[in-house]
């Protein structure tokens, strides 16, 4: 192993990414577009600018001896500027009407909310002889402003009911609960995709690497090129570090094209550097599947085509939706299905970083990338090289 | 520091390339057929022979890219299985068909192989000047090499082969595709070589250009050579004009590379 030998083909390999514009387009234009087209399919775009909310809210708190807590929270709910108040009777009715999605959100103050609110006023300073009750909040994970606006929306109205205009931070007996996404059916379904786009995206890191690997062989260079000192493993370890440096920036411009449309993943800079960690050890199996197709066919096109049939069933059956049945099965040992169920885990349902679903995740894929890298060197130094 | 390598070669072993009862079989086709052969230092050995008669496969074995069926051979006396990582030090190697990447420049695909072979940074600029003026291909060496014609790719190729400054050469037909006036700066160049004590062994189906190069040729014919020695002495030997009327006559067959 030579490093400065490693670091000449990398910058080779950077030299063709930015210079052959079918590569380019490929790797980094495509996820793009992709992106783009799907976002505005799948709505996520259009939702954007001033907009009015509509609120459902459900009043639990009935045979309090303070009703005035509530309905003081109600008006200064009504209040806010865009937000308009649908009551119902009951949590079942509101739900329903959240998962249709004709409201947005829905907020359901509990019984002993009154007392809650009372019971600070009679000891502000002494936290243990407070009444704690939990405000619930419920989301349509399909309106992103929404899911955005709504939470501090209803944290500024509590505080201010509490404490009339007066703006201060303490600690209070009454908590709002983390929202709880609810998928409704009748909007969109990009929430849902954004998860699957990375993956997606990095699939097509197979084909790229199936193709240059079979060109390279085929016009020769790999024979000439070991003529001269150079290694399998300085080789190999070329490409695994060019590819993977191009899956990150495949990632972070998906990133900031579904960021510039509209989408705000529920997760902060740790959850997205997770989330960039899995990616990248992700892309490691799709260079190693890039080699194995590439070993198997002696034409650009056939690896092309043979890439494509491996990371098919990747892109369809790991990424977007479940399906079911025995395509679940199959999706079941596909790295990209842990990918996504981590991001999903992460963007969609934010979760925190340590939620231990996430990272049996990344163990699983750290275990199929290195399995498949090392299979595809071997397999590819053993049959592939055309010697 | 390349030189003292060779030097340190010369004391030690007296041939640089040395074939013993080389054989490479494809199959049932024997594409090398016993060669025996010592080529010295610093001797420019030109390899001759009709179509499929088994110069690149020999070629190939010495580079390290095939492994002989029987036999063996060494390279500055490294054997080319055994010793493979050692013979790729020290060889520099033209394939017939010149290989390189499209989408680097002339510059570049040249740099790259010097860094393959560790050539220091400041070093490898001021070679590649020298060399690409050499080859006279200097006014066009930053451009791409997929809108190279057939001719300036192979001078590009060339340099390739030799821009760490080994000190055996294994050129494959460097000059197929050249006009004469680019034809005649690899000549030029080839000479310079020679009288740098490369060791060089020069497959070709020009003959002039064998002559006019070659310390000694071999003509091998079906995978077996029928004839060594400098190349007047095969003139004298079968008291013809030139060589082209040894190679006909020896192997019987019309150059079918001469259109
Ligand atoms: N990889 C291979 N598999 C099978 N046969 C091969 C292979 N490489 C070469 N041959 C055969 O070996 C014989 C010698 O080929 P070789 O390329 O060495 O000829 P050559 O002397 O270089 O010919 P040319 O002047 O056309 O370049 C030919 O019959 C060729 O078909
Ligand atoms: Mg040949």
């Amino acid at each position: 192993m030579d490093f400065k030998r490693v670091l000449a083909l990398v910058k080779k390999n950077m030299k063709k990414f930015t210079r052959d514009p079918g590569t380019l387009f490929l790797l980094v234009l495509f996820p793009v577009v992709l992106t783009t087209v799907f976002g505005f399919a799948f709505g996520g775009i259009g939702e954007s600018g001033p907009q009015s909310f509509e609120i459902g809210v459900v009043n639990t708190d009935y045979s309090s001896d303070h009703p005035e807590w509530a309905s003081g929270f109600f008006t200064n709910l009504s209040d806010i500027e865009g937000v308009i108040l649908v009551e119902y009777a009951d949590n079942e009715t509101g739900q329903a009407d959240l998962l249709q999605g004709s409201i947005d959100a829905l907020i359901v103050i509990p019984t002993g909310f009154g007392d809650s609110c009372q019971s600070y006023w009679e000891f502000p300073f002494d936290g243990t002889s407070w009444i704690n009750t939990s405000i619930s909040l419920y989301l349509d994970s399909g309106s992103l402003v929404a899911t955005a606006a709504v939470p501090p929306i209803v944290q500024q109205v509590f505080l201010r009911t509490l404490f009339g205009d007066a703006k201060i931070s303490l600690d209070v007996p009454v908590q709002l609960t983390s929202p709880q996404l609810i998928s409704a059916s009748s909007v969109s379904q990009w929430d849902f995709m954004v998860p699957g786009m990375f993956a997606f995206s990095a699939i097509f890191i197979t084909v790229i690497v199936a193709q240059s690997m079979t060109v390279e062989r085929n016009e020769g260079l790999l024979r000439r090129m070991s003529t001269t000192p150079v290694t399998s493993s300085d080789y190999m370890l070329s490409q695994t570090l060019s590819y993977m440096t191009v899956a990150i920036i495949q990632v972070a411009m998906i990133f900031l094209t579904s960021y510039l449309i509209g989408y705000r993943p529920a997760t902060g800079l740790i959850g997205i550097g997770f989330a960039l960690t899995i990616l990248a050890v992700f892309s490691l199996s799709c260079v190693g599947l890039g080699l194995i197709a590439a070993t198997f066919t002696n034409s650009a096109d056939g690896a092309t085509g043979l890439a494509f049939m491996v990371a098919m069933p990747q892109m369809f059956l790991g990424t977007f939706m479940p399906l079911g049945g025995i395509a679940d099965t199959i999706a079941s040992i596909m790295p990209s299905t842990y990918v996504t169920d981590a991001l999903t885990t992460l963007f969609l349902r934010g979760a925190l970083v340590t939620t231990p679903s996430i990272w049996i995740d990344l163990v699983l894929v750290v275990a199929a990338s290195i399995i498949v890298v090392i299979a595809g060197i071997l397999v590819f130094d053993r049959w592939g090289r055309g010697m | 520091m390349e030189v003292i390598v060779e030097q340190s070669f010369k004391k030690t072993k007296k041939t640089a390339i040395e074939l013993k009862n080389l054989t490479k079989r494809f199959g049932n086709l024997t594409a090398v057929d016993g060669l025996f052969l010592d080529i010295r230092w610093g001797e420019i050995f030109g390899l001759l022979g009709p179509n499929g008669a088994g110069k690149t496969t020999t070629v190939n074995i010495l580079s390290t890219l095939l492994d002989p069926t029987e036999g063996y051979a060494t390279v500055a006396g490294h054997d080319v299985v055994e010793k493979a990582s050692e013979v790729r030090k020290v060889i520099g190697l033209c394939p017939q068909e010149p290989a390189y990447f499209p989408y680097l420049t002339g510059r570049e695909n040249i740099e790259l192989f010097g860094q393959l072979h560790s050539v220091p940074q400041k070093l490898l600029g001021e070679r590649i000047e020298n060399l690409a003026q050499r080859v006279d291909i200097h006014d066009d060496i930053d451009r791409r090499a997929s809108h190279y014609s057939g001719g300036m790719i192979r001078r590009i190729s060339t340099i390739m082969a030799l821009i760490h400054d080994p000190p055996v050469a294994l050129l494959d037909e460097p000059t197929v595709a050249m006009d004469p006036i680019s034809r005649r700066s690899v000549w030029d160049f080839i000479k310079e070589l020679r009288s740098q004590n490369k060791t060089i062994i020069l497959t070709t189906h020009y003959m002039e250009e064998a002559q006019e190069l070659s310390d000694r040729v071999g003509i091998i014919d079906e995978g077996r050579l029928i004839e060594v020695g400098p190349p007047q002495d095969l003139i004298d030997k079968y008291q013809v004009n030139d060589l082209e009327d040894v190679f006909v006559l020896r192997t019987g067959k019309k150059l079918k590379e001469e259109v």
